[in-house]
């Protein structure tokens, strides 16, 4: 991976008077996050080598408001929001797309109303569409014939109902894609969701995200695959509570499509 | 002639729809105490949710033996109920069975009655073993502990009963035997009352008739304090049910107008607020705060549980249930409502509330707001709207977060994220190897 990620900012596009066919919000966790930010690097691999003119908002991005707003704080939810819809504006900014289906739900159907009316596409869509464009070839690669199950975030699956992207592009890895007996708009929350993320768990007698664990155990997977950078967190530390590090991997989409093209 | 039993009838009939009326209004204007939110959009989407939700029973099947066998005792208690419509005006005007001068089409009917009142009583047989013999985990959940348990098999007794008694009705009236036309169940029935004479017969068949019309009126009045009011509001609830995806949560107005203020460089912070405006309470902690169609689902909740068997918090042992949310709220609305009752229409500050009286903070910070509950609801009811407003409340009004949130907001506010990171360095991932 000596190849050097091209990311330009809005800024640097607008300077060159440009304006890219997207943005990539990358979102609080993909950013920060060291697990996240993986995540996000394998998303840009791709993105450069679909060739698409993207861009990010870079140190002008700021944080949704998601987890503010399902906490309680509404104030300041509104507040994030429109500085983000102002800076969003400026830039003309037309289509975008996260790896975060948090921010994405909260970009999609909170923003309009406030100002900021946008085409949001979670990452898997745009994969996917990508992929229906004939401009990303997918080859399963290392994971071919892997057993592959998928964990719906809750904010990507139930919320807007966004189920078959990725599970298409699981299976144009020609790997074996295995459901949990509760999957779709029946799967089980991973526990990160509502701003719980942030907080410890009220008493009870286990933790959300080990029983999604057992759940995606259930089903003796390689690889539990997933589309959000707080599902990832969560199932990985589930597998470790299991003691499955070794056995079992935890991985977004984007990564397990950049790994396949040795990305 | 004597008309006294078709006065009596008529009182009977009276008396029974007009508590119910009474009632119906009361339910009305609770719902009424909660605040506007328009949903008078979409109306084609809206009845065709209605019809493939509340009329289809669309959701119920989800879960197939229930949702099977819900369907029969369903589409039994309607259809069974238009005979309700004979009974009425053979005891109004003292015919006997008017309808079967329609002939065979009146046998077939009859027929059709009898076949689902004995397809209802199995249905609701099985219900009530899955209640007290199997004790699925969803009936027997602390939530449902005292009436509400109860109140469950009541129905179920009712209902046997209501079908029982339509059966003997049948079975017992010699006239409608002899036709052999539509006695398709009530003839294995009948052998069992052979040697009776036939006076005795006829005066089983009268008490079984005023026993069934007693019935039908003693249950419809017996719905308000029922968890079986849901067979009346799953109409409108579905109707007005939210439309937008599930994530979307609303936009509170009165915030936004501040943030606008606060936001706009000209605005004068020391300017006097103009006249007349009051402080808006933001979020719920009371019944009142909420919106209409919340206090509508409140009293639509069937107590079925099936939200609550699938909330991940409920599952691993927190204390939430949605369920629980949403009876809590039904409760303490009977209990303004009938404060308001007693105090000639006007509601008198009783040091309660719904935060804290019924419903604990605890539970509230519980919600991963993961939508399964509202997904799962058979009649579109949405507790996680609830959870959010009162959440609102605790945070807006009372600054009363748990901790880590609170870390978590502040450097939402001072970062641009929920951790203690530098907003200038949300680029650095872009060069770390
Ligand atoms: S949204 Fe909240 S209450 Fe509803 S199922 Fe999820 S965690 Fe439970
Ligand atoms: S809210 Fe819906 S799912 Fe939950 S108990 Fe009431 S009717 Fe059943």
């Amino acid at each position: 991976m000596s190849e050097v990620l091209i990311v330009p900012t809005m800024a640097e596009m607008l300077a060159q008077g440009k304006q890219p066919e997207v943005l990539f919000w990358v979102g609080c966790a993909g950013s920060f996050d060291d697990r996240a930010k993986k995540i996000t690097k394998a998303f840009v691999r791709i993105l450069n080598r679909a060739n698409v003119p993207f861009a990010v908002l870079g140190t002008e991005e700021s944080c949704t408001g998601d987890p503010a707003k399902r906490a309680g704080n509404e104030f300041l939810f509104q507040m994030q929001a429109m500085m983000n819809i102002e800076v969003l504006n400026a830039y003309e900014a037309k289509k975008i797309v996260t790896a975060c289906p948090h921010c994405f739900n909260t970009l999609k159907n909170e923003y309009p109303e406030l100002g900021g009316q946008y085409e949001v596409v979670h990452h898997t869509e745009f994969l996917k569409s990508l992929l229906d464009d004939g401009r990303l070839t997918i080859e399963g690669g290392q994971f071919k014939g892997k057993r592959i199950t998928f964990h719906d975030p809750c904010y990507l699956g139930r919320a807007n109902k966004v189920y078959e992207a990725p599970r298409d592009l699981i299976q144009k890895l020609d790997s074996e894609l295995v459901e949990m007996k509760r999957s779709r708009a029946n799967g089980l929350c991973c526990g990160a969701g509502g701003a719980q993320m942030f907080k410890d768990a009220e008493p009870g007698d286990k933790e959300v995200n080990v029983l999604r664990t057992e759940d995606a155990l259930e089903t003796t997977p390689e690889i539990i695959a997933t589309g959000c950078p707080f599902c990832n967190t969560m199932m990985t530390d589930g597998i470790k509570n299991k003691e499955k590090e070794g056995d079992v991997k935890v991985m977004d989409i984007a990564e397990l499509i950049a790994n396949a093209q040795d990305l | 002639m004597n008309y006294l039993d078709n006065i009596i009838f008529a009182v009977l009939l009276v008396l029974g729809f007009g508590y119910f009326f009474i009632n119906i209004k009361k339910i009305s204007r609770n719902i009424n105490l909660g605040k506007a939110v328009d949903r008078t959009d979409n109306s084609n989407i809206r009845w065709k949710n209605m019809a493939m939700i509340a009329l289809g029973q669309s959701k119920m099947v989800k879960r197939p033996i229930a949702g099977i066998l819900h369907i029969i005792v369903y589409v039994g208690f309607v259809i069974i109920n238009i005979e309700l419509l004979e009974i009425i005006i053979d005891g109004l005007f003292g015919t006997h069975r008017i309808f079967s001068s329609l002939g065979t089409l009146y046998g077939v009917l009859i027929g059709s009655f009898e076949i689902l009142a004995f397809l209802v009583l199995v249905a609701v047989t099985v219900f009530w073993i899955r209640r007290n013999v199997i004790k699925l985990k969803r009936f027997i959940n602390p939530d449902l502990k005292g009436f509400p348990k109860n109140d469950a098999n009541y129905i179920l007794y009712f209902e046997m009963v209501l079908m029982t008694l339509f059966l003997v009705m049948n079975a017992t009236d010699v006239h409608f035997q002899l036709s052999n036309s539509g006695n398709v169940i009530s003839q294995f029935i009948a052998p069992i009352f052979t040697g009776i004479s036939d006076n005795s017969l006829h005066l089983i068949e009268r008490t079984a008739w005023w026993l069934h019309i007693s019935g039908i009126l003693i249950f419809l009045n017996y719905l308000y304090f029922s968890k079986h009011l849901h067979i009346l509001l799953a109409f409108p609830n579905t109707y007005f049910a939210d439309l937008n995806p599930l994530g979307q949560l609303d936009n509170l107005e009165a915030v936004t107008k501040e943030v606008k203020l606060m936001m706009d460089p000209n605005a004068d912070p020391y300017a006097t607020p103009p006249e007349g405006d009051v402080h808006v309470k933001f979020g719920a902690s009371d019944v009142q705060d909420l919106n209409w169609v919340q206090l509508l689902n409140a009293y639509t909740c069937t107590e079925c549980g099936r939200c609550t068997s699938v909330c991940p918090a409920n599952q691993t042992g927190k204390k939430l249930s949605p369920r629980k949310i949403m009876m809590d709220t039904r409760d303490r609305l009977e209990e303004v409502g009938k404060n308001i009752d007693t105090n000639k229409g006007l509601f008198i500050p009783d040091n309660k509330s719904l935060l804290n009286d019924y419903i604990t903070p605890e539970e509230l910070w519980a919600c991963t707001s993961c939508n399964a509950c509202v997904e799962e609801c058979p009649i579109s009811i949405s507790p996680l709207s609830i959870i959010i407003d009162m959440r609102r409340y605790l945070v807006m009004e009372q600054s009363a977060a748990p901790m880590p949130l609170n870390a978590m907001m502040t450097n939402v506010e001072n970062n641009g994220a929920p951790w203690q990171y530098n907003q200038q360095d949300r680029l650095n991932w872009k060069n770390e190897i």
